[in-house]
């Protein structure tokens, strides 16, 4: 158990540097941000020294070993525009983004979960078919639309909710509703087809023959094996949460590392663009070698030697 | 995404109409006649065939000019009737004909969706050929590499490089297409560990055909089911994907008409102009419900393993 802990977090950490790798070439893909970023009265020598002072003018390699060598200690460097350390500026949205992707989670699980393992025990029905429509149409449907839709009822129509920020507590209800209703639609369908799988083997019928009610057979016997795939996937599809979060939370104003990351593009401030891509991806990895030791406390069969 | 365990069953097909289907025999039911039987595939075949049919001859039918307005008719509400004619959902900040927006718009998303999965879906299924037919270390090399890219979630991926390659259809293209393959890869490859064992595979070894050989006749005829599935629910996935960006103004530029720029557009006026926001969205939402649809058709006839989307 140990040892497989050991080579989940190596094979995160090499994970890790392929992506800094990523980031490193991607916010660079332009060619020069001092062209961009210096103000236009900059003449070709000032542009000079501010090229030397980044250290955009070594060579791409020695520019690289440098960044991660930095990064590794937490120093991703100043932020052009705030002038303040990027490591900083997304430690403190970081924390917004895990909230509202946390919230949209829960929502996502309790709609799921109930209406999945509803689904799978009344297949066919009406039930079943309502909850697949809803779930399809849940797929389908833009999130951050969903979200404007929210905007339109709740805070134009009815004045129940605020429309953006993160100031008023009730501001995280719309957009986590928003991200969260996505989640619900895909994980429902999942953990329908999920269960339906375990309750068709042959130790479900054994414990229905052996007369005992259905919950018990539910939640003891078939819920503890459909959890596997619906662990799985909802470890990847919390990536799509922090993904869609990057628009959800310009919808809103909610002040995350998406939106964070966006205004940052948008002033081609490669320092905070870098940081935040790596903290996305830390993100994701961590909370998915979290989810592979937790395989194994659900399912003592699995052994990782 | 991954082959994992407990994929939804296939519902209703037996395993000879499923190897009928892979190895393209027309033994018996052929796609058409499955059809019939799925009213799921049926109304998804419909969405899609009608969004295509719009794609290609919106600019002809459209009833105002879906770029130039007439900034005497701004903000209209639907029903609205004008000097010229009516605007049955209503007009934009420039007094632009909705509907007519809608109509046009299809091209963008129908362009997108289908370009850029067929770039992903060609590289995904080399990338995923070559991995799991050398093996060893090369793959485990070339799956580090889809983890990394797999850990920067496909939206962040995609609005990270086209915010800084800047925005534009063929581009926008192109960045959905090579951001897109991962998927594919880890699908394709995982396929391809399973072929790789069957006998007639040993056997084309055996009888000393060459690797390059191999590869195209025995394995891929097995994995490009999975491919064609995966594409399917990929494209929503991309429709979805091209929305979200040209709402974030990070995609198509007007004066291209696309729904996600229509969003933009209506954002800024959400207070007043709640039709210019609620038509397009139900437009993506109708055509990508076409799609996964479609997708799921296609799934529980070809092949219940796959699921899509990272």
């Amino acid at each position: 158990m140990q040892q497989f802990i050991a080579t989940r977090i190596v094979q995160g950490i090499i994970t890790l540097i392929i992506v800094s790798f990523l980031a490193f070439f991607l916010v660079r893909l332009k060619g020069d941000p001092v062209d961009i970023t210096a103000p236009p009265t900059f003449n070709e020598d000032q542009k000079q020294r501010l090229r030397e002072l980044w250290g955009f003018d070594k060579p791409l390699a020695e520019q690289y070993v440098i960044f991660i060598t930095r990064a590794v200690t937490g120093d991703f460097g100043i932020a052009y525009l705030s002038k303040r350390p990027a490591m900083e500026l997304v430690i403190e949205r970081l924390g917004a983004t895990w909230l509202l992707a946390g919230v949209a989670s829960l929502i996502g699980l309790s709609v799921a979960l109930p209406l999945g393992i509803i689904s799978s025990l009344k297949r066919n029905s009406l039930f079943d078919l309502g909850s697949t429509m809803l779930a399809s149409i849940g797929t389908a449907m833009p999130s951050f639309w969903l979200g404007l839709m929210m905007i339109i009822f709740f805070s134009v129509r009815l004045r129940l909710l605020p429309a953006f920020g993160a100031l008023d507590p009730s501001a995280i209800i719309m957009p986590s509703l928003t991200m969260g209703v996505g989640m619900a639609a895909y994980l429902s369908r999942l953990t329908r087809s999920a269960m339906l799988e375990v309750l068709n083997e042959d130790y479900v019928r054994t414990a229905y023959s052996k007369g005992l009610i259905t919950r018990t057979v539910v939640f003891r016997h078939a819920m503890k094996n459909a959890l596997i795939p619906i662990m799985t996937v909802f470890g990847l599809q919390l990536g799509w949460l922090l993904g869609g979060s990057v628009v959800v939370e310009s919808v809103f104003s909610w002040p995350g590392l998406g939106r964070l990351m966006i205004d940052s593009i948008g002033v081609r401030d490669n320092t905070v663009v870098q940081a935040a891509l790596l903290f996305f991806s830390l993100s994701f990895i961590t909370i998915n070698i979290i989810i592979d030791i937790l395989y194994a406390v659900i399912d003592p069969r699995i052994r990782f030697d | 995404m991954s082959t994992g365990p407990g994929g939804p069953p296939a519902t209703a097909q037996s395993e000879g109409e499923v190897a009928t289907l892979v190895t393209g025999h027309s033994r018996q039911p052929s796609l058409l006649s499955l059809l019939r039987s799925s009213p799921i595939g049926l109304i998804g075949t419909g969405i899609i065939s009608l969004v295509i049919v719009l794609a290609l001859i919106s600019p002809y039918i459209v009833p105002h000019d879906p770029i130039r307005g007439n900034l005497r008719t701004r903000y209209k509400p639907p029903g609205f009737t004008g000097d010229d004619g009516t605007h049955l959902l209503g007009t934009d900040q420039l007094g632009r004909d909705i509907f007519s927006r809608i109509l046009v718009g299809s091209r963008v998303s129908v362009l997108v969706g289908v370009v850029a999965v067929m770039i992903a879906g060609t590289i995904g299924v080399l990338y995923g050929l070559t991995s799991g037919f050398l093996g060893g270390r090369v793959d485990g090399f070339m799956m580090r590499i889809c983890d990394a890219m797999l850990s920067i979630p496909f939206v962040i991926r995609v609005v990270a490089i086209s915010g800084i390659v800047g925005p534009g259809l063929v581009t926008l293209i192109l960045i959905l297409g090579l951001s897109g393959w991962v998927t594919y890869a880890r699908v394709i490859r995982g396929e391809v560990l399973k072929a790789r064992e069957n006998d007639y595979v040993l056997a084309a070894w055996s009888i000393g055909q060459r690797p390059l050989w191999v590869v195209l006749h025995h394995i891929l005829p097995n994995v490009i089911a999975s491919a064609i599935v995966l594409a399917a629910l990929q494209v929503g996935i991309t429709m979805l994907a091209e929305s979200s960006l040209s709402f974030l103004g990070l995609g198509v530029k007007p004066p291209t008409v696309t729904w996600g720029i229509q969003l933009a557009d209506g954002k800024s006026v959400i207070n007043s102009a709640w039709w210019m926001t609620a038509y397009p969205g139900i437009a993506i939402t109708i055509t990508v419900l076409g799609v996964v649809f479609l997708g799921d058709w296609l799934r529980d006839s070809l092949d219940p393993n796959v699921r899509g989307r990272d």
